[in-house]
């Protein structure tokens, strides 16, 4: 059997490719891309943990997280396109209105 | 022991081309790549239910939205121009390291072996069982914030609102 | 009686107050009005004050009045009171009744000028400083009076304030003084810490008791309190702001700086009489430097063409003559040149405001000459005036002189040099005097047509006092006839109880037994040169003025340096003055704007900037945020791993 940090620690590299595509890149939708990399993540370090600690609640955990990622993409794509329609780009720089 | 390498692998490397790659279509694909073997992963795990769940919901739905949305506002090869954040690229991947360092760090000792489970672990019934009796309150509102998800949704990218 | 003693100073305090604040409300006429009566109201307190003085036994003829305790702290009790001696009460005379002289005579010379209420409310502040200085009976409200009469002197002097050189002259006199005040203060001090008393009759009990004759803390002490009087009475090496301070208005030079302000140093140095006694070291630096100053005095006066300059440079020349005689322990001698001098020098300085104000304001005499066909009354009451200060035997200034001059061979402390240079200072002043009445009133007229259209005699108003003070300038002297003379010596018996309260007596101490023949010898000398001199300023003046040219080009060199004053001012501007400007600009270039300020905006400046780089944070772009919330998580997940 496949030893239980082995999955957290692949849990961890996803986690840190997540964060990385979220800074790092311009565009919008990939940022996005970078935050459900980052979910993914902690429902695979879940599952991990429900498997050796053999409970199932870990398992209906990440069934709801999938649920509120869904929602969550909904929403957020719906606000790159509000977004887009007024600044007619996804690049995330030109959001630069948050200040003062 | 290999199913679970070569799945990782896959994994990761899919995760590191969504990030890398320009076309955002490609990206999309990538990220499919990288659930199917995450899912592939979830079977080891003997979480059978999710790993279907997995496949159906964030592949099939949530991604093909995605797909919906950067064809509709037509995103292409989209040149953005000259950085006007040089600074964020190396700072940012630097503290992603750190980050990765210190997780790292936390997880290695934790060598556990992991026992046998009986067959009816994970499984859909196995789900069922404890969704409907001890997280029901969860499940509903869930659906709540669903409706509110769709009722956000189509306020937001109504045009003229 | 001795209880109306308190309005004698309050009287003229009273009418400042009313007309400095209501100056706007009240018409010319009123303020012009309450400021002449109270000097004259002063004076006749003064004189029935007076006349109950000698009412009392000669031995007890020493009466306070307290007005109120001001500062009672352990063993310094300082009261607001007013002593009534025979020393205070000649003061309150000489200064009340000229004084109000003087304020009389302002009616007709300011009449004309914008700020003639001012005028008369700094005057009657004036007043109410001086009478409080010489009323006072602790060296700290003679002090107050001190201080007050340096300020008036200050807003008198500048009171054309539009004019650079009379502020300049203002500040000069106040600063100078300051000098002098410091050291009043220091002696002040140094006479406390000894004798834990600083009013004037327990001071005179005590004296002798806390301090050792010749010792190094009264010689101290009186030498810096002499400081002190050389600023105010203008002597040698503060007395460069009296002939600057002529920028003033003539009434003012009269009153200020010839009858009484001027004579406040050599009051200190009579009613401290007693103090030093006990320092033979500080009464001969006294009597030398009283003596020099007279002498330098009268040769820089005998160069001026300024008709205010030469009388300045002669009132710096008596006070001289006052100082030494309170070097000599002659204090009575002193005194009564006092009062002689103010009678006559505050005649000159208001004929020639009469001149000047005949001539439409002009003062050199170069352009002036054979006005005493044009000014008869001034011609007269001025010629009154110069008699008496040359000292010419039956005027005034020849019994106080000549009494100054004896007393400086005779007295234990005095020596033939001072008579010496006595004498041949006496006959420079009769030379310049004359010299200037020549110039002025006779020979031809040397002023144009324009100044001889406008030339007239003063009104009543200002001849009238001019005529009074004549009258005094003659008869003045006979109070003090000396015992040689036949006369009774009145006023030096007078004086004789303030004079002798230290043990062993002021005068009495080791008088050469010269003989009468030899007083009257001295006196014949100074005489017969006295007017050997007269005759050479006639004729120099009148008779061949031709020669005159001629003489001061012969020494021309001598000329230049009493003209230019031996170069004394330019000489304190170099070395101290100077020096004191440029450390002040250093400190106000470097040390302020430079160092404090560049610390204060510095300050300012180095925040701002740090908060501009922080500013940096706050861009607005989403990603830039994004950024730091990774490094805070990273950090905060830091600390949990590490711990």
């Amino acid at each position: 059997m496949v030893p239980l940090d082995y999955y957290i620690i692949l849990s961890a590299f996803l986690f840190a490719v997540g964060v990385v595509g979220v800074i790092v890149s311009r565009n919008l939708i990939v940022m996005f891309m970078g935050v459900e990399i980052m979910l993914n993540a902690a429902n695979l370090a879940l599952m991990a943990f429900s498997r050796h600690l053999k409970l199932m609640d870990g398992q209906v955990l990440v069934f709801l997280v999938m649920t509120l990622a869904a929602a969550e993409a909904a929403v957020g794509l719906a606000i790159i396109i509000a977004v887009f329609r007024g600044r007619e780009s996804v690049n995330a720089d030109h959001l630069n209105l948050m200040k003062w | 022991m290999l199913l679970f390498v070569v799945a990782a692998i896959i994994a990761l490397a899919a995760a590191v081309m969504v990030i890398t790659v320009r076309n955002p279509v490609a990206s999309v694909l990538y990220l499919i790549i990288s659930l199917l073997a995450q899912s592939v992963l979830y079977i080891q795990l003997s979480g059978l239910f999710v790993a279907a769940f997995l496949v159906l919901i964030y592949g099939g739905a949530i991604l093909v939205l995605f797909l919906f949305v950067i064809m509709m506002l037509n995103i292409r090869y989209a040149d953005f121009g000259p950085d006007m954040l040089k600074a964020v690229k190396p700072w940012g991947w630097i503290f992603g390291l750190v980050l990765l360092a210190e997780m790292v760090w936390v997880s290695m000792g934790v060598s556990t072996r992991m026992s046998a489970v009986d067959p009816a672990f994970g499984s859909v019934p196995a789900v069922a069982m404890l969704l409907y009796t001890k997280y029901v309150y969860p499940f509903e509102l869930t659906s709540i914030l669903l409706l509110a998800a769709i009722v956000g949704a189509v306020v937001m990218a109504k045009r003229g609102m | 009686m001795f209880d109306y003693l308190y309005l004698v100073p309050l009287l003229p305090l009273a009418t400042f107050i009313i007309n400095g604040l209501f100056r706007t409300r009240l018409s010319k006429g009123v303020v012009q009005g309450l400021a002449v009566a109270a000097p004259g109201l002063s004076f006749a307190l003064s004189v029935a004050l007076f006349f109950g003085l000698l009412g009392l036994n000669p031995a007890h003829r020493s009466v306070e009045q307290v007005l109120f305790a001001w500062i009672p702290i352990g063993n310094l009790q300082l009261d607001i009171a007013f002593l009534l001696d025979p020393l205070s009460s000649v003061m309150i005379m000489v200064v009340s009744g000229v004084g109000f002289l003087i304020h009389v005579y302002s009616i007709g010379y300011m009449a004309h000028d914008p700020g003639v209420k001012r005028f008369f409310i700094y005057m009657n502040l004036f007043m109410f400083s001086m009478l409080t200085l010489v009323l006072a009976n602790n060296l700290i409200l003679l002090f107050i009076g001190w201080e007050g009469v340096g300020l008036c002197s200050y807003l008198l002097i500048s009171f054309w304030f539009t004019k650079k050189s009379a502020t300049d002259a203002g500040n000069k006199a106040f600063i100078v003084n300051r000098i002098g005040d410091f050291g009043f203060l220091l002696g002040g001090f140094i006479i406390f810490w000894a004798a834990g008393t600083l009013q004037f009759n327990e001071l005179a009990t005590r004296a002798p008791h806390v301090f050792t004759i010749g010792g190094g803390a009264i010689t101290a002490a009186t030498l810096l309190l002499f400081l002190g009087a050389t600023g105010k009475s203008a002597q040698i090496p503060l007395y460069i702001w009296l002939p600057d301070a002529m920028e003033g208005p003539t009434p003012v030079s009269a009153l200020i700086h010839a009858a009484t302000m001027v004579t406040a140093g050599v009051y200190m140095l009579a009613r401290l009489n007693f103090l030093f006694i006990l320092a033979p070291t500080s009464m001969l630096v006294v009597a030398i430097v009283g003596c020099a100053t007279a002498f330098v005095a009268a040769t820089i006066g005998l160069a001026q063409n300024d008709i205010k300059r030469v009388l300045a440079y002669s009132t710096i020349s008596q006070l001289g003559y006052m100082i030494m005689a309170c070097g000599v322990a002659a204090f009575a001698a002193g005194i009564f040149h006092l009062m002689t001098h103010a009678f006559f020098k505050a005649l000159l300085f208001l004929g020639s405001g009469s001149v000047i104000h005949a001539m439409s304001d002009e003062q050199d005499m170069r352009k002036m000459g054979g006005l005493k066909k044009q000014l008869p009354v001034t011609y007269v009451t001025f010629l009154m005036a110069t008699l008496a200060i040359s000292g010419i035997p039956l005027f005034s200034g020849f019994f106080s002189k000549d009494e100054i001059l004896w007393k400086s061979f005779s007295s234990g402390h005095g020596s033939i040099i001072f008579w010496i240079v006595g004498v041949i200072t006496a006959m420079l002043t009769a030379f310049y005097m004359f010299r200037l009445l020549y110039m002025t009133f006779f020979g031809q007229p040397r002023y144009d047509k324009h100044t001889a259209e406008h030339l007239h005699e003063s009104p009543k108003v200002m001849t009238v006092p001019l005529v009074i003070l004549a009258i005094l300038s003659v008869i003045g002297g006979w109070i003090g006839l000396p015992h040689s003379l036949g006369g009774g010596a009145w006023f030096e018996k007078f004086l004789e109880p303030v004079m002798t309260h230290a043990g062993g007596g002021g005068e009495a101490v080791a008088v050469h037994h010269a003989s009468v023949s030899t007083e009257y010898l001295l006196m014949a000398i100074t005489v017969v040169l006295v007017l050997v001199f007269i005759y050479i300023a006639y004729y120099l003046y009148v008779k061949n003025t031709a020669k005159a040219g001629s003489l001061r080009q012969s020494l021309s060199g001598v000329h230049k340096m009493i003209y230019n004053k031996y170069w004394v001012d330019e000489f304190y501007w170099a070395i101290i003055v100077r020096p004191v400007v440029n450390g002040a600009i250093f400190l106000w270039k470097v040390a302020d704007v430079l160092i404090i300020d560049g610390i204060a905006n510095g300050l300012a400046r180095l925040v701002g900037d740090i908060s501009e780089t922080f500013r940096r944070a706050q861009n607005g772009y989403l990603r830039a945020y994004l950024t730091i919330f990774l490094i805070g998580a990273v950090v905060v997940i830091g600390f949990l791993v590490v711990r």
